[in-house]
């Protein structure tokens, strides 16, 4: 029998352990890089930090890959058709219900809340249809392309929704800014430098969030089912929900990102959904390293800044560059860049 | 004693071939019984049709009174059902430290508690290797890993695919031990085995497949005097 002394020694020691992991987190390198980019309009112009941004922006559907691939072994091409579809959610809500603070947000929410409900649906035919291991990739895909197809082909008054007209390959414009209100003045629109701080907020909350996550029992038992599923269903666990939730929630990033996208140029168009595009967050991530958050970060970031650098001589360098790049990562750091310096640098 | 697990005709055909035919099989609550046979005979089919992974082409499996021919593998885990795979299956990137967690985390809740934790990797002299991932450990202790783990999620019935392949004697003799002890704790087992050896060491009652049937079943000692038994081991027959 245990007396109180002990028990109460073993539960300082617990909080004291709890203590110590949540300082982990808030000691954490990345998160002090993320930190420290709130500087970063000191030192830039308005077309900096607008670019900043739009780097910044395609950070969360790269997280939400990451998770679904490095921890959950599920490789999906479909972050850009989440992506799609709700940059088109937001425009066609904001474009009927104006942009009022509550509007735009009411907005944000609605696309999200469609992202969430056509990855359940996918998600639930992929996993509980038995789907696996590549297969999951071609559907993804097709998935996307199709998306694709669609919206391509909605030029034409008929194509619209209430007062929002898809207008087919040309896609959509002129949707409204994020605003919050302001008492006694006019709103506040969330643009520029406001804009970029919404997202370095939002990309603390998403990479602790998901960092939290994935070190939690869920992210343990995420893991065992990439390793090997068949195991971990002998252990009781019902793989297809847990490879169903971390879809839902991987998926809801990208279109976290496709609605910043959309509100950072006020316009959504088909192209952002094309086979180009689809492969992009894949390459970001197979380069920052698919385990590693922090890594599938800095490479998104770094990798659609070189690209934008190299469009200025013509879009097709910055392609071929990304296919060599990504050739290079699978022949001399498989695992990534990220944990390939990490393990060079510091060991295992 | 009551029982716990029972099979009736239960059949499994692949294409033509008929590889488990009509087996009525009962286990009583807190018995070892070894399924034995020869090469070919339906033993791992048969296992694999007990724990989901297979389903049967005719006949049913009772678990508790309850009928469980058509529930997935993990229900059937859920409802105290445990498995040890003749191939360990273990998570090659994860640390034994983490595979018992994953496990415990099952039967604990999402914090398991860190003196059972510590009590199962002494039990099955993994303590040292807690932070090594199971990919680097030799195959004997791969084998308790998986044994450690079929047994931490505290099963009603243990079922155990050749436990000691690939193992020492020493090894061999330490696994019987094991399974010994745990026998004491009311745990009920099926072992499916090659090694006579162990069979002698750890069964009390042995079930013989031949052919996809029951050859024999009944008390080990009595099983295992039958001259019929010998032949087919021998293939005579």
């Amino acid at each position: 029998m245990k007396t109180l002394t002990q028990l109460h020694e073993q539960k300082s020691l617990i909080h004291a352990q709890k203590i110590a992991a949540n300082w982990k987190y808030f000691s954490d390198p990345m998160l002090l890089l993320i930190l420290a980019c709130y500087f970063i309009p000191m030192f830039l112009g308005d077309g900096g930090i607008n670019n900043f941004a739009y780097c910044l922006l395609w950070t969360f559907g790269a997280i939400g890959l990451s998770a679904m691939w490095g921890y959950g072994g599920i490789l999906s091409f479909g972050q850009t058709a989440f992506f799609g579809l709700a940059g088109y959610c937001y425009g066609v809500f904001t474009i009927n219900f104006g942009g009022s603070p509550v509007s735009t947000w009411s907005g944000v929410l609605c696309a999200l809340v469609m992202c969430m409900a056509f990855a359940c649906l996918l998600g639930y035919m992929i996993f509980y249809g038995g789907v696996k291991d590549v297969f999951i990739g071609i559907i993804t895909l097709s998935v996307t392309l199709v998306f694709e197809t669609f919206m391509a082909q909605t030029a034409g008054p008929q194509w619209a929704i209430g007062a929002a007209r898809l207008n087919g390959f040309n896609g959509m414009s002129a949707m409204p800014s994020l605003s919050l209100p302001a008492i006694g003045a006019e709103n506040l629109l969330i643009e520029g430098t406001n804009f970029l701080y919404l997202v370095l907020t939002l990309l603390v909350i998403v990479y602790l969030g998901t960092k939290k996550l994935l070190n939690s029992s869920f992210g343990l038992t995420l893991e065992a089912i990439r390793e090997n599923p068949h195991r971990a269903e002998m252990l009781g666990i019902d793989i297809r929900r847990y490879q169903l939730l971390i879809f839902i929630f991987g998926s809801t990033l990208g279109g976290l990102s496709g609605i910043l996208y959309t509100v950072w140029g006020s316009y959504i168009t088909p192209s952002s959904m094309g086979l180009t595009a689809s492969a992009m967050p894949i390459i970001w991530v197979a380069t920052g390293g698919r385990r590693s958050l922090a890594g599938a970060i800095i490479a998104t970031v770094a990798l659609l800044d070189l690209s934008q650098e190299l469009v200025v001589y013509g879009s097709q360098y910055a392609l071929v560059l990304m296919g060599f790049i990504l050739l290079f990562v699978v022949m001399v750091a498989p695992a990534g860049l990220l944990p390939t310096i990490k393990q060079k640098l510091f060991g295992s | 004693m009551t029982v716990i697990l029972e099979t009736k005709d239960l059949s499994k055909s692949f294409g033509g071939a008929q590889v488990v035919n009509g087996i009525n099989f009962k286990v009583k609550k807190g018995e070892i019984r070894c399924v034995i046979g020869p090469n070919g005979a339906g033993k791992s089919t048969f296992f694999k049709l007990l724990i989901g992974e297979h389903q049967p082409t005719r006949g049913e499996i009772f678990f508790k009174g309850k009928n469980i021919s058509k529930l997935l593998p993990y229900k059937r885990v859920a409802m105290g059902m445990s498995i040890k795979f003749q191939v360990p299956g273990i998570f090659p990137e994860l640390t034994v430290e983490e595979h018992l967690k994953l496990v415990l985390q099952r039967v604990s809740g999402p914090d398991p508690i860190v003196e059972e934790l510590s009590r199962i990797m002494d039990t099955f002299h993994l303590t040292d290797e807690k932070r090594v991932k199971s990919a680097n450990l030799s195959h004997g202790k791969k084998q308790w890993l998986e044994i450690a783990m079929a047994v931490a999620l505290r099963p009603e019935i243990l079922l155990l695919d050749e436990p000691v392949a690939g193992l020492s004697d020493e090894e061999t003799r330490d696994t019987g031990e094991l399974i010994s002890r745990l026998k004491t704790q009311g745990i009920t087992m099926i072992v499916v085995e090659h090694d006579m050896d162990f069979v002698k060491q750890v069964a009390t009652q042995v079930t013989v497949l031949h052919g996809g049937k029951v050859f024999a079943d009944g008390p080990l000692h009595e099983v295992l005097q039958r001259e019929d038994v010998a032949e087919i081991y021998l293939g005579k027959r």
